[in-house]
């Protein structure tokens, strides 16, 4: 019986890291900062990105949004209410957004003068706010320059023990509904604790989207980020 | 529960690849993948047996090498592993190790094929 064994040493998901890279080049060229923001759902990903975006659109910097989720087109249209275009995707099912998703839904946001006039090289951040699971986005690169976990006061403080891969892979970490820290008997020092344990060195950020809370800072560090390598 | 993603893409690769080689069959599929890869190995067992009916690949074992995580401590200059994955400090001397070496792999390594006529023979 003759049997070989042949030696591939390929990344499983190698379509989507190449989708993935391609992505990266067209938001490099185009000059936008693309951020991938990922936690479990019902961390407030959607209050938080809503102020964000408004906030952005106030200081006068020109934003956009994807967002994930399997079915309805509710976070959309929540987001679009700040004045930002934004896309809704629906996964139908599966637990994460792919570089696939990204790319298809992005059609017709190259060129100048395409819906609602958005082009990407227009644009100075794109969010992607993929659907609320803290496991399964960790093996997804979309093409994004930071990936964001938000972990809101409400859960648990040991969701980074919990979640190693996701909150390792982060570039920045985005506390939530600081405004309820206090009577959910949050213990702060625990939290930032973990989230150091998981990924030393990670960027902190303590936000409330209802008292805007931690927002300068946050919006500080965008500007910071798109400064430093566009 | 993306592990049937992850199995519908090693198919495809591995299908892909198996093309290059007429009048074989592939009897086991080898993966390396690393401790923060997100990848439960039963739940990807389960969703491959699904995948792979009905597919040039059926009856192919997957046989998946796990990676511990390796990080860099800058304290004792050296790859370290670690012990597990709830704390990237370095295991000799405590310092924290962020820089990581290895445990994100999510790579087919080789594939073992045979020859059908033989197998047939």
């Amino acid at each position: 019986m003759t049997t070989r064994i042949v030696e591939l040493r390929q990344g499983i998901l190698k379509k989507n890291d190449e989708l993935a890279a391609g992505l990266r080049g067209r938001f490099a060229d185009a000059g936008v900062l693309v951020l991938n923001l990922v936690s479990s759902p019902g961390t407030g990903k959607t209050a938080f990105l809503e102020r964000t975006l408004r906030e952005l659109l106030a200081h006068g910097s020109r934003a956009a949004a994807l967002v994930g989720d399997l079915e309805t087109d509710n976070d959309a249209r929540r987001l679009a209410a700040s004045g930002a275009p934004v896309r809704q995707i629906n996964t139908h099912g599966i637990c994460h957004l792919d570089a696939e998703m990204i790319g298809r839904h992005l059609e017709g946001w190259d060129a100048v003068g395409g819906e609602k006039d958005v082009a990407l090289g227009g644009l100075d951040y794109l969010f992607i706010e993929n659907v609320g699971n803290l496991v399964c986005p960790s093996s997804y690169d979309l093409g994004e320059r930071i990936r964001v976990v938000l972990l809101s006061v409400t859960e648990g403080e040991d969701k980074p023990l919990k979640y190693p891969g996701l909150f390792n892979s982060a570039d920045a970490a985005v506390i939530t509904k600081m405004d309820l820290a206090e009577p959910c008997g949050f213990d702060r020092a625990l939290a930032l604790k973990n989230i150091n344990e998981i990924r030393p060195g990670i960027r902190i950020f303590e936000t409330s989207a209802k008292t805007g809370a931690g927002m300068e800072e946050w919006l500080g560090y965008l500007d910071e980020s798109r400064a430093r390598r566009v | 529960m993306h592990e049937l993603s992850i199995a519908a893409s090693i198919v495809d690769s591995v299908t892909e690849s198996a093309a290059a080689y007429p009048n074989t069959h592939v009897k086991e599929v080898r993966l390396r993948v690393g401790a923060l890869a997100s990848v439960i190995e039963e739940s990807l067992q389960f969703c491959w047996e699904i995948t792979i009916e009905g597919t040039p690949l059926a009856g192919a074992a997957l046989v998946v090498t796990r990676l511990p995580v390796v990080a860099h401590c800058a304290q004792c200059d050296a790859d370290v592993e670690l012990d597990g994955v709830q704390s990237f400090r370095c295991p000799r001397c405590g310092t924290q190790a962020a820089e990581l070496r290895q445990g994100r792999e999510l790579e087919i390594e080789s594939i073992e094929i045979e020859d059908e006529a033989e197998v047939k023979g």
